[in-house]
């Protein structure tokens, strides 16, 4: 029924939880279920437990535990860091204009549109480069007295750019404005030491780094006003209600434990993967071109344009041939809009159809890449002579 | 491994009740199955009112989970534009000529039987299934024959009357071999959640199902009031666009006279429309064009067959005269009173579908 093969390689999209991540976790379920706010002994064991996951994840962020915020995972923190410090700013009377790229995530692109176009804020969109990196200049240019975020992705999910993050924070700090960042891509890949990158927020999703789905974490500086957005109990400093979710939360920090602990070992494979696909992919597709930056770009993706070729058609015969991958207008209702990130790079409305993203993992093989690359090289012969009948 | 197990059939799915029985019964039966839905443009809003129609998310929700219960893979393909140019712009193309289109014959000509066959082909598929209600068999000459269904009042064969040898060798109708109460109690049987539902529309592009408000809206140019006349020319009235009078039609013309006067054709060149007595109605000759051989040619270049004029129609008794590569006349045994131009006329020799092709105008000196 299916393919004899299988090959993932859509790990930008998620990652396996990780057997010792999960071993960690199953304590929290079953033994350690107290409520972390209660006051009994059952409730201060889980609430041990998860002050000493944020300690880790303060450890690998180079901040002060009381800086990190548990959410329900990266859409959340993005949210929340935005809404949080915007309704804040409103209810202070201060600053309305916010900051964003064309390139950003759905969780945050949509998040400012939203109060752009419920809460009258203001917003710029600082346009990027044909590699998707925004310009500094641009951005400095962009900057209002009355700006109070900017929202800059770490690393594209789309094309995999990486953004002069540092560069961008200095300017951010010039004009007194917040810089949040959206490193659900970068989290397990890049450093994410937030002194060193001069961030104010930034935020993370375990998933992408071989923990569990649902849980997230949000670094904001101590200082800075947030306004929860989710109201009700005193949970997380009173900035996110709702019971904390024990094992999800050691979950995370364990990942980001074994992630950050080995990240040269990882980082060294996912490159050593990913240029090999790269290469292939060049070398056996006619149609093929690199999308995204040549060598700022995430040690593990792979992304592509491939010329006249329809990404849900490809996808489609890619997951018959058994390769799991993925693409920037690839949605599952058939009607896939172009990409808006490859619009905004400067690629045509086709080309915009037509991306795809190929993202190794801790697991991927050589032969995996052999095998992934073969079937999509037969894959792209066959539908561009079906095209062009 | 059975032969079967090493057949792959890609199965077009509409979240409907009679593809999605296709597709378990295939499954049942062995092959290898993929379950693929083609995303169709139409209107997603009427007047500012959202419409779900066709290829709604609903519907591919439907057929998503039928999918996942079946265990086969399913994957919906944006159709949106070849079906909009080969469909929806012929539609509207075909009555500003005065005709009036069967969207689902040219559906099956372009879409169905040619774009989504050639995708399943490419998917290194054997067949591609339908959840049409037809038959397909294998003659003693080798020929693939297409066949009226098991139950005459759901028989499709009149919309699938555009199809080939190439097509009919590469295409299964797994449901055509039931009757639809039969496939409503199987359906029952999977336990498939679309047993109760209805079927599915002609016209599935329009949102609100009205196609003359269609028109109006995205052709008004169709629409135009213009003069109604006798055959001789005489103006009696005025129309309110000729889309929305259908040929036979009495009643709603809004004019004044003793005897009661019937829809006999339009004139697309003057934007009349032509009116006359019961007498007048009807005709014992038509032409056809685009005609398709099931067989890739005609049985003999005269011969006796059932046609029938529009897809609800009962075969009536003719002389088909072949009159060209793919033009034919029909002379019927007794004159028929609603040969619409534009719908097809189709031959039958019994259950066989031998073919069929679109009703042309007859030239008249009024249409001169």
């Amino acid at each position: 029924m299916t393919a004899r093969h299988s090959v993932y390689l859509d790990h930008s999209a998620s990652t396996p939880t990780d057997p010792q991540v999960v071993e960690a976790m199953l304590p929290y379920f079953t033994d350690v279920y107290g409520n972390a706010s209660a006051s009994h002994q059952a409730g201060r064991k889980a609430e041990r437990a998860i002050e000493q996951a944020r300690e880790t994840v303060a450890r690998i962020l180079n901040c002060q535990p009381s800086e990190i915020i548990f959410t329900s995972g990266g859409s959340e923190s993005d949210n929340l860091a935005i809404k949080g410090a915007a309704w804040a700013a409103r209810q202070q009377g201060r600053d309305h204009h916010l900051m964003t790229t064309p390139i950003e995530h759905e969780a945050v692109g949509r998040t400012i549109e939203q109060l752009a176009s419920v809460m009258d804020f203001e917003r710029t969109i600082v346009p990027v480069d044909g590699y998707g990196q925004v310009d500094v200049t641009e951005f400095e240019r962009a900057c209002q007295p009355n700006t109070c975020i900017a929202s800059v992705m770490y690393a594209s999910n789309e094309v995999g750019t990486v953004q002069p993050i540092h560069n961008i924070t200095q300017v951010a700090r010039d004009h007194n404005i917040l810089l949040h960042t959206d490193a659900v891509q970068a989290g397990g890949q890049l450093p994410l030491d937030v002194q060193a990158l001069g961030v104010d927020m930034l935020s993370l999703s375990a998933h992408k780094f071989y923990g569990p789905k649902g849980v997230g974490a949000l670094y904001v500086r101590d200082g800075i006003e947030l306004m929860p957005h989710q109201t009700g109990g005193s949970h997380e400093n009173a900035r996110r209600a709702g019971t904390s979710n024990t094992p999800l939360i050691v979950g995370l920090a364990t990942a980001l434990e074994m992630a950050y602990d080995n990240i040269d070992h990882y980082v060294t494979h996912y490159r050593a993967m990913r240029d090999l696909l790269i290469e292939s992919v060049l070398e056996r597709v006619p149609q093929a071109q690199l999308t995204g930056h040549p060598h700022d770009r995430l040690p593990s993706h792979a992304s592509f344009i491939i010329e006249g070729i329809e990404s849900t058609t490809l996808l489609m015969h890619l997951d018959m041939n058994g390769v799991a991958a993925s693409s920037g207008s690839a949605c599952k209702t058939g009607n896939p809009e172009p990409s808006d990130v490859l619009l905004a790079m400067g690629y045509d409305r086709q080309q915009a159809l037509s991306g795809l993203r190929l993202t190794v993992g801790r697991y991927t093989t050589e032969a995996d890449i052999e095998y992934a690359v073969s079937a999509l090289a037969r894959t792209v012969q066959k539908l561009s002579r079906l095209q062009t009948v | 491994m059975t032969e079967k197990a090493n057949t792959r059939v890609v199965v077009a799915m509409s979240g409907g009740v009679d593809s999605s029985v296709a597709a378990a019964l295939l499954v049942e039966q062995g092959y290898e199955v993929i379950g693929m839905m083609m995303r169709l443009w139409s209107e997603e809003t009427v007047s500012g009112k959202v419409f779900n129609r066709c290829c709604t998310p609903d519907q591919m929700a439907d057929a998503r989970r039928i999918a996942d219960k079946l265990d086969i893979p399913f994957y919906v393909l944006d159709t949106r534009d070849v079906f909009r140019s080969n469909v929806v712009d012929f539609f509207i193309d075909q009555h500003r000529a005065g005709y009036t289109p069967n969207p689902c014959i040219e559906c099956n000509r372009h879409i169905r039987f040619e774009w989504l066959l050639n995708n399943a082909l490419a998917l290194d598929a054997d067949y591609l299934a339908t959840g049409h209600y037809a038959q397909v068999q294998r003659a003693s000459s080798g020929d693939y024959q297409l066949l009226k269904a098991v139950d005459d009042r759901k028989d499709q064969s009149y919309v699938l009357s555009v199809m080939g040898q190439d097509e009919l060798k590469h295409v299964l109708f797994p449901v055509g071999g039931y009757a639809k109460t039969e496939i409503r109690q199987i359906a029952e049987r999977f336990g498939l959640p679309t047993a109760s539902k209805h079927d599915s529309q002609d016209l599935c592009f329009l949102g609100d199902g009205d196609y003359r408000r269609f028109l109006r809206q995205h052709a008004p140019d169709v629409m135009m009031a213009g003069p109604i006349v006798r055959k001789d020319g005489t103006v009696i009235g005025e129309h309110e666009g000729l889309a929305n009078y259908t040929i036979g039609q009495r009643k709603g013309l809004g004019i004044q006279s003793s005897e009661p006067l019937y829809v006999l054709d339009v004139n697309p060149y003057r934007n009349a429309l032509i009116v006359g007595t019961r007498a007048e109605l009807g005709t014992a000759t038509i032409s056809a064009g685009r005609v398709n051989w099931i067989a890739g040619q005609p049985p003999s270049a005269t011969f006796q067959a059932g046609v029938k004029v529009r897809y609800k129609a009962q075969p009536l008794p003719a002389t088909v005269e072949v009159d060209g590569p793919d033009r034919v006349r029909v002379h019927f045994d007794e004159p028929v009173r609603d040969a619409t131009p534009g719908q097809g006329a189709v031959f039958y020799d019994g259950d066989v579908c031998l073919g069929g092709g679109i009703i042309e105008r007859m030239p008249t000196p009024q249409s001169r």
